[in-house]
C-alpha cells in the first residue's frame, strides 16, 4: 500500500510526460485533409496563360497528375518554387498550378520572373475551387490519380525530402 | 469656436475609423444574424483560435461570404456544417461530433472528475473507519508546522 501511494503518482507523471511529449511534436498546423481517397472536387478554370481556354476536372481523367496552390502574395511558395521548377524537368506526371486569390498580371509577372514549372495554371481569382480543395495554407500540393482521386496533399512548401520520400514513390506506385 | 473644431474632429475620426472598420453585411440583417450564427461555429483555420465570424483573416471572410450565400440560397445550418467538414474536416467545427475518434476528447474531463471523486471518497471513507488513536493529537505547543507569525500568536494569545 505504502509503496502504490509513491508508485501511483510517478506512474501518473510518466503518462503526462508522454502525452505532452507527443503533442510537442504535432505540428497543429497540418490539419488532415477529409479528401484523401475522396474523388477530386469538380472544377472548370479558365487557363492563366490563355483565358479563352478553360481546363476542367475531367480533361485530366485517366492520368495522374499533381495540383501545386500558389500565389504571387505567397512567400512560402517562391520558397519551394526553385524545387518546382527543378523537378519539372524531370517529372513524370504533370503538374498543374491553381493560381490562387491572385490577379493575373501579378501570376503572370511572377513565373516570368522565377519560372514557369507548370504544365498549365488555373486562375482561380476568387478562391472557391481553393475552397472546394479546403486549401488554407498556400503553398499546397496534391496528388490526383488516374481515377481522379486525392491520393495525397501536402500542406505548406515542398522539401526536397518530402518530394523524395512521399511524392516520388507515391507517383512511381500510381503510375505502374 | 475651438469646442466646434473639436467636435468636428472628432465626427471625422469617428467616420473614419467606422469606415476602415465596417465589415462586408448583408443588406438584410436577419441574414446577416443567421450567417454570424453558422459562421461562430466554424474554426479559421489560418488563425486557429478564432472563429470565422470573429477573424478577418482573408480565407475567413471568403468561408463567410460563402456561408452567406449559401443562407440565401434557402441553404439548413446543417447542410452548410456539412459542406465545411467535407472540405477541412471535423477540425472547422468548433463542438466536433461525438464519434470513436472524439469519445476521449468529450469523455476524458468528466472521466478525470469522476476519478478524482471516486479517490477523494476511498480516502476520506478509510480515514473515517481510523481509530482517534491513528492521528496524531493537536498538540497546543506544537507550533512547529505554522507560519512564524501564527506561532507567535498561539504562543501569546493577548498580543
Amino acid at each position: 500500500m505504502k509503496r502504490w501511494q509513491f508508485i501511483a503518482p510517478l506512474a501518473l507523471f510518466v503518462v503526462l510526460l508522454g502525452f505532452l511529449g507527443v503533442g510537442l511534436n504535432l505540428n497543429p498546423r497540418e490539419v488532415p485533409s477529409p479528401l484523401i481517397n475522396k474523388p477530386a472536387p469538380d472544377f472548370a478554370l479558365p487557363r492563366l496563360d490563355d483565358p479563352s481556354q478553360t481546363i476542367a476536372l475531367k480533361d485530366l481523367a485517366g492520368r495522374v497528375w499533381m495540383l501545386n496552390v500558389w500565389a504571387s502574395w505567397c512567400v512560402a511558395c517562391r520558397e519551394e518554387h526553385p524545387l518546382l521548377v527543378d523537378y519539372s524537368r524531370r517529372a513524370t506526371v504533370p503538374l498543374y498550378g491553381l493560381n490562387y486569390k491572385d490577379t493575373r498580371a501579378d501570376a503572370l509577372a511572377w513565373l516570368a520572373r522565377f519560372g514557369n514549372p507548370y504544365t498549365a495554371s488555373l486562375s482561380d481569382t476568387k478562391g472557391l475551387v481553393g475552397i472546394d480543395f479546403g486549401v488554407y495554407g498556400v503553398p499546397e500540393t496534391f496528388i490526383i490519380d488516374k481515377q481522379g482521386v486525392v491520393r495525397f496533399k501536402h500542406i505548406g512548401p515542398v522539401t526536397p525530402q518530402v518530394l523524395h520520400e512521399r511524392i516520388e514513390p507515391l507517383l512511381k506506385e500510381l503510375n505502374a | 469656436m475651438l469646442k466646434l473644431l473639436m467636435a468636428a474632429l472628432l465626427a471625422c475620426a469617428a467616420w473614419g475609423a467606422s469606415a476602415k472598420d465596417a465589415p462586408q453585411v448583408a443588406e438584410d440583417p436577419a441574414l446577416e444574424k443567421r450567417t454570424l450564427a453558422v459562421a461562430a461555429e466554424l474554426r479559421c483555420l489560418v488563425c486557429q483560435n478564432q472563429t470565422i465570424a470573429d477573424s478577418n483573416a482573408g480565407l475567413a471572410v471568403d468561408l463567410r461570404n460563402q456561408v452567406r450565400e449559401m443562407l440565401r440560397a434557402g441553404k439548413s445550418e446543417r447542410e452548410i456544417v456539412d459542406y465545411m467538414t467535407a472540405r477541412y474536416g471535423d477540425f472547422v467545427l468548433y463542438r466536433p461530433p461525438v464519434k470513436n475518434t472524439t469519445a476521449l476528447l468529450w469523455f476524458g474531463p468528466p472521466l478525470l472528475l469522476g476519478a478524482g471523486l471516486v479517490t477523494l471518497w476511498l480516502v476520506l471513507r478509510r480515514r473515517s473507519r481510523l481509530g482517534a488513536d491513528q492521528f496524531e493529537p493537536d498538540d497546543a505547543d506544537d507550533t512547529d508546522n505554522l507560519p512564524p507569525d501564527e506561532a507567535a500568536l498561539r504562543k501569546d494569545p493577548a498580543r
